[in-house]
């Protein structure tokens, strides 16, 4: 039985020493780079001694203030990968004109716009909301964590190991040549062999296991864990909309777990789902995959249409206008979300009765949407604005916003999609969104929040900075993309002849660099504002007079949120509470029981992307060993009794007799 | 703070210079009446929404001066969070837009639907009676554009040409990979997709060479996939079809499994002739000699394998159809 084996083919499946790109300079000295600095991180890691720290303090932390930041992390390391691509694509389609063909060839500018795609939507933009939402929801509703404070430690793993096998792909064999949903039969296994589709099939899955499960957390918690009085139209719009979002993603992911299963069943094990041939059929792939994605954008912007309700208030010092119909509007979306995905693909060949539906359910939800633009503009009418750097992105937002959201109504028109469908007037629009919307917007809430989740606010100078030129970078970056898209320019062209085109791909290119500066105006923002910690400090807890609950805790808060938990009467509690004259509780205290940290979740997370990595590689003997091991892992984990801890009442004490004191001071 | 606001009204103007001077676009001026009609429709759904786009950017930014913190002059209302009537008019006015721009896109939905044989030739123009459409068969390869005309009996690689003013019926389908047949100048786009056929009506008004390609990214060679439309005269046409016969080659099946090879910037080939059946075969995936073909394979499983023989060669049954339920 075992005298045709072959061992190496059995270790290392199709993994061969041709599988490292040292034919590619640009990813040579990208790996030098990132070698050079990853080992000077994990040398000063040993020196001064912080293994031990991250592993308890982080790692294996299950606080949902700690995984939020964590979050945020990874996707602002990821926006710089992704950002990278972005501008190697910019620098390309400046140049290659006529004999000039640019210096990436197509095998390679085909990863890159792929990976861009996919790192922005999948390691940026849902990292960074699913951070903030970790962060906030517990505090906004009055609670102490999660309802399920071990699943969100694994869940981030499992994101965070999604974003590393993606990584991996960089330097150990290829990345998808498909775009960023992976279309068959181009991602068939008869039209990609390499493993580029299987790093995009594991780095999705692993990392939608994790987005999935914090989608159930998440949406437990808001359902379960309210503070008492906090009936759901006095929940805080930024919960509400995070309520429709974690709806959107448990309704939505399993169909993206289900289709990528399919490809992987038909890549791996023959079967004809998608295939051109034994009945399969491609457009089944791209109905499925665009019903998970059209509520994935609902997913990004709705969190952050709370961010902005959110931030609007506060700096007009005002309750938000039509709290009521926002929240309406929040819920009509979410259900409208599912009725629209077709409009991805007009040009498929539907009647036009299937067309003409889905074009006009995508044009209802701009009524919402509309409704929700009117009322922050009637938040502001009448109030006492304050222009710091939130309320900046918030104004840009919206301005920036309407354009984006004009250009997605026309797409929406069936027959005007048919000349602009996959060209870059859709490219420029859903950057207009996007960026415009969703980026805008968690760079609004990062500075927002910043100060409660660090004790210290951001410098205004490098967030404004930051702010006028990520916007103006925008404009120079997309505006003339909407040119190109009616000059009849489609995406994904690596090479021009016509030079006619070249000077608005130049602007574009210029618009990058601007953005370039803005996203490093953000990180010297970062290290400034950490070296003026003291004299940005913030004692209170509510530096901007907030409205919510979040801001009644000090900053940050301690590792319970709350001494005791609130007691909610209106909207806008903590607002209320500071109306009424409330009185922070200096006795009483009684312990507090906590859940305690647990090595569970990265170590599952490691062993699922070794798993990945086996069944990219085709190894099937390690593939085995570590599912077994995770299974076993799993299994073991259940038998940790080991799970919580009480804080005691004189430690609630003294921290927040320490706050006292602070408060005293102020 | 006012320098800001300058630069943003800069770049404002810069983007609408820069939309003004995009007029000459291809989209925006094409040559065929479908995309004429289509380049309407999207300026008009633009001044539609411009009437409640241009008035939130003007209230936004006079909001945010008239009420800005410095300016005690302001009134403020810190308890000021509902008003019906506002709500009314703020729900109101996208609806009504809406209503109008739905009912719109029904319309032409309907009337540019691409499967929809055209009733015009342009604006003034109906169509008479005794003009039948140009049939033109397009099959997506990796990475060039084949095109069989099967009135008269020719095919070319990567050049298409029809005559100005006549309805062209195009039939389109795929060899392996999902691509887009995309004629700005004359018509919206449709997908060409393997085992599948869609359909597009478009004509072509002014003479002239127009740039054709696919819109949607296919692999490798999907940057130069692209072909020239030549809108030709009655005679040029017929010149154009002479100089095709005269090039004496033949598109057969084995020629066919030759050029379905992938390969990239292809050279314009010419054939005079054209197996008949090829079409049909390259649609039902059974150009190999001994498979079976598509429609027979379904044939097979619906009716079992007795009646399936005895249908066998019959060729009437349309191919596999990407537009379900449609009738034209």
């Amino acid at each position: 039985m075992f005298e045709n084996l072959d061992l190496t083919k059995l270790i290392f499946g199709r993994l061969t020493w041709d599988a490292i790109p040292f034919h590619d300079p640009i990813i040579l000295a990208t790996f030098a780079v990132v070698a050079v600095g990853g080992v000077a991180m994990l040398v000063a890691l040993t020196r001064y001694k912080l293994w031990g720290y991250l592993w308890t303090e982080w790692f294996t932390s299950i606080d949902h203030k700690k995984i939020g930041i964590m979050y945020i992390i990874l996707g602002l390391v990821m926006l710089l990968r992704g950002f990278a691509d972005a501008i190697m694509m910019r620098l390309q389609q400046a140049f290659a004109f006529g004999d000039n063909m640019g210096y990436l060839p197509p095998d390679h500018y085909d990863q890159i716009f792929t990976a861009h795609g996919v790192i922005m939507i999948f390691f940026v933009a849902m990292p960074l909301v699913t951070g903030i939402m970790n962060y906030l929801i517990p505090l906004q509703i009055g609670t102490r964590d999660v309802a399920f404070p071990f699943l969100n430690n694994f869940s981030f793993w499992m994101t965070a190991g999604g974003a590393a096998l993606m990584m991996v792909s960089l330097f150990v064999g290829e990345f998808a040549k498909t775009g960023w949903l992976a279309y068959p039969p181009l991602s068939g296994i008869l039209q990609s062999p390499g493993v580029g589709v299987d790093y995009y099939i594991w780095s999705l899955q692993i990392a939608g296991v994790g987005t999935l499960l914090s989608g159930i957390n998440l949406l437990v918690t808001i359902v379960k864990m309210r503070a008492p009085g906090m009936s759901l139209m006095k929940m805080p719009v930024f919960t509400w909309t995070s309520l429709c979002t974690n709806v959107l993603i448990v309704a939505a992911f399993p169909v993206l777990t289900a289709v990528l299963g399919m490809l992987t069943l038909d890549r791996y094990l023959g079967t004809a789902f998608f295939t051109n041939d034994m009945g399969g059929n491609a457009m089944m792939y791209v109905n499925l995959i665009w019903i998970w994605g059209h509520p994935e954008v609902y997913i990004l912007i709705l969190p952050v249409f709370g961010i902005f309700s959110e931030i609007v208030a506060t700096y007009s010092r005002k309750p938000l206008f039509g709290y009521t119909s926002m929240v309406y509007a929040t819920v009509v979306i979410t259900v409208l979300s599912y009725l629209v995905w077709l409009h991805h693909f007009f040009t498929m060949g539907s009647g036009a009765s299937v067309n003409s539906f889905f074009g006009i359910t995508t044009m209802i939800i701009s009524i919402p949407t509309g409704a929700k633009i009117f009322n922050w503009l009637f938040t502001m009418f009448r109030g006492r604005i304050k222009f710091d750097v939130p309320m900046l992105w918030t104004l840009g937002f919206m301005v920036t916003f309407v354009i984006g959201g004009m250009t997605g109504v026309l797409l929406a028109v069936p027959p005007v999609d048919f000349v602009l469908h996959n060209s870059l007037f859709l490219i420029a629009h859903f950057h207009n969104v996007i960026i415009g919307g969703v980026l805008f917007g968690l760079f609004a809430g990062i500075t927002y929040w910043f100060p409660k989740a660090t004790g210290y606010k951001l410098d205004e100078f490098w967030g404004k900075l930051s702010f006028w030129f990520w916007l103006i970078g925008f404009y120079f970056a997309f505006m003339p993309l909407y040119v190109l898209g009616l000059m009849g320019v489609t995406r994904r062209v690596s090479h021009f002849e016509d030079q006619s085109l070249q000077i608005w791909f130049q602007i574009a290119a210029f618009g990058a660099v601007l953005i370039a500066v803005g996203i490093a105006a953000f990180l010297i923002q970062l290290i400034v504002s950490f070296r003026r910690r003291e004299a940005l400090a913030d004692e209170t807890g509510d530096p901007w007079d907030g409205r919510t609950l979040e801001w009644s805790t000090s900053s940050p808060p301690p590792p319970y949120n709350f001494a005791f938990t609130p007691r909610v009467h209106d909207l806008d509690a903590w607002w209320q509470m500071k109306q009424h004259g409330f009185k922070r509780p200096e006795s009483g205290f009684i312990p507090i029981h906590m859940p305690k940290g647990t090595w569970a979740g990265i170590v599952l997370s490691a062993i699922s992307v070794a798993c990945g990595f086996a069944l990219i590689w085709h190894m099937w003997l390690a593939a085995a060993v570590t599912f077994v091991a995770l299974i076993g892992t799993a299994i073991y984990h259940t038998f940790n009794y080991d799970r919580d801890y009480y804080i005691p009442a004189e430690e609630v004490e003294r921290i927040e007799a320490e706050r006292t004191k602070v408060l005293a001071n102020v | 703070m006012q320098i800001f606001k300058y630069l943003r009204g800069v770049s404002l103007t810069l983007l609408v210079a820069a939309l003004l001077s995009g007029c000459d676009a291809v989209v925006m001026s094409p040559s065929g009446d479908v995309a004429v009609q289509q380049r309407d429709l999207l300026v008009w759904s633009t001044i539609l929404m411009l009437l409640v786009i241009v008035p939130v950017i003007v209230l936004t930014l006079w909001f945010a001066w008239r009420y800005r913190a410095s300016n005690t002059e302001a009134t403020y209302k810190p308890d000021w969070t509902h008003s019906t009537v506002l709500e009314l008019v703020i729900w109101a006015v996208p609806l009504l837009i809406i209503i109008a721009l739905g009912a719109m896109t029904w319309v032409y939905t309907h009337k540019l639907d691409p499967y929809r044989p055209l009733d015009r030739i342009d604006a003034n123009t109906p169509i008479p009676a005794d003009l039948e459409p140009l049939t033109v068969e397009v099959v997506a390869l990796d990475w060039k554009w084949l095109f069989i005309y099967p009135e008269q009996g020719i095919a070319t690689v990567n050049e298409l040409a029809a005559p100005v003013d006549q309805p062209i019926r195009f039939k389109i389908t795929a060899s392996t990979m999902m691509n887009s047949f995309f004629i700005p100048a004359m018509a919206g786009q449709i997908y060409a997709m393997a085992g599948m056929e869609t359909k597009l009506h478009g004509v072509i008004n002014e003479p002239g060479v127009y740039q054709g390609f696919s819109a949607n990214y296919s692999g490798a060679g999907y940057s130069h996939m692209k072909f020239q439309f030549h809108g030709l005269s009655e005679a040029d046409f017929q010149a154009w079809v002479d100089k095709n016969k005269a090039s004496g080659n033949t598109l057969s099946r084995e020629v066919y499994k030759a050029l379905e090879v992938p390969s990239i910037k292809d050279p314009v080939k010419r054939y005079a002739s054209v197996d008949p059946t090829l079409y049909h075969a390259i649609l039902n995936r059974c150009v190999d000699p001994g498979t079976v073909c598509m429609e027979d394979m379904m044939y097979h499983s619906g009716h079992g394998k007795q009646e399936a023989d005895a249908a066998e060669g019959h060729d009437a049954h349309a191919g596999h159809d990407a537009h379900g339920g449609h009738h034209e």
